[in-house]
């Protein structure tokens, strides 16, 4: 397992950089936008990886609360926190990509990227709310979060099809053609997004249960701590009656 | 011309993001390594 690790690592390198090479070079130039489209090779593969994510998080939290299962709320964890890594990602390629084609930065009440930006918002609550809740029902109340948080994620998704909005009308399924080396460009792309976030989520995990392991170390030390002290003033106690 | 640059800002963007999320984890595993010297175990046969 160490070993595999960073000979993963290395291939999703070298994944990424012939996506980036395809992305900037084989790709053909849009005949309207021009070069600036080539965003479309990080934000939507961005976008689906974080939807894929965020779905992730979903399983995981019921299962959590069906079965109480460690390892399912630390699956929904981790997947929350990647997720809202590509969703950040979105959310700042967008506007990026929208100024130069649209003339803004930003179309203030289209439910598109309204409704992205509710997303994101829910699943930085969600990971405050695990990161800085003391209580003993955190987990519950951030599995129950993420599962109606969730249903923003299709809300996401059909707002095109369903709200006239500025955002284009989705790729693949949209009722629109696209070049095939573009189509192929995009999802060779989103592949290697996927390995990469695959890599980083089994990192989160790994520390993640390191973390625990450690709250476990120092809850049975302070433990057998308190065990220590109630021996030593048991004595006490005795020759006091 | 003007046009690309934004799609460079947008790839730096992007990579500059998840770098920076790749730093704060390995600035969290060597904090918790320490930690786990501090408890007198051995960090390379923890998970």
């Amino acid at each position: 397992m160490k070993r595999l690790f960073p000979i993963l690592s290395v291939l999703t390198a070298a994944f990424l950089a012939y996506a980036l090479y395809r992305a900037l070079v084989i790709a053909p130039t849009d005949a309207l936008q021009g070069d600036v489209y080539r965003i479309i090779y990080y934000h939507v593969p961005s976008a689906w990886t974080a939807f894929l994510l965020f779905l992730i998080n979903f399983v995981g939290s019921i299962i959590y609360l069906i079965r109480r299962s460690q390892k399912a709320d630390i699956l929904a964890l981790v997947s929350a926190e990647v997720g809202v890594v590509f969703c950040t990602i979105v959310l700042v390629t967008g506007p990026i990509w929208a100024r130069p084609v649209w003339g803004i930065w930003w179309a203030p009440g289209d439910i598109r990227l309204t409704s992205t930006l509710v997303l994101w918002l829910i699943y930085v609550s969600y990971l405050v709310l695990r990161r800085f809740s003391t209580s003993a029902q955190t987990q519950m109340l951030a599995a129950a979060l993420a599962v109606f948080g969730a249903l923003d994620v299709p809300l996401v998704y059909f707002s095109i099809w369903f709200f006239r909005t500025q955002h284009p009308q989705p790729v693949i399924g949209g009722g629109g053609s696209m070049d095939p080396r573009m189509l192929h460009t995009l999802l060779i792309n989103w592949l290697a997004f996927l390995c990469f976030a695959f890599l980083i989520c089994w990192s989160r995990y790994r520390l993640e249960v390191l973390h625990r392991e450690i709250d476990e170390a120092h809850a049975m030390e302070s433990l057998s701590g308190d065990r220590d002290s109630n021996k030593a003033s048991m004595p006490l106690t005795r020759s006091g009656k | 011309m003007n046009a690309v640059k934004f799609l460079f800002a947008a790839y730096i963007a992007t990579w500059v993001i998840h770098l920076f999320y790749i730093g704060t984890l390995l600035r969290r595993f060597s904090r918790l390594k320490q930690q786990l010297r501090d408890l007198g175990r051995d960090p390379s046969h923890s998970s």
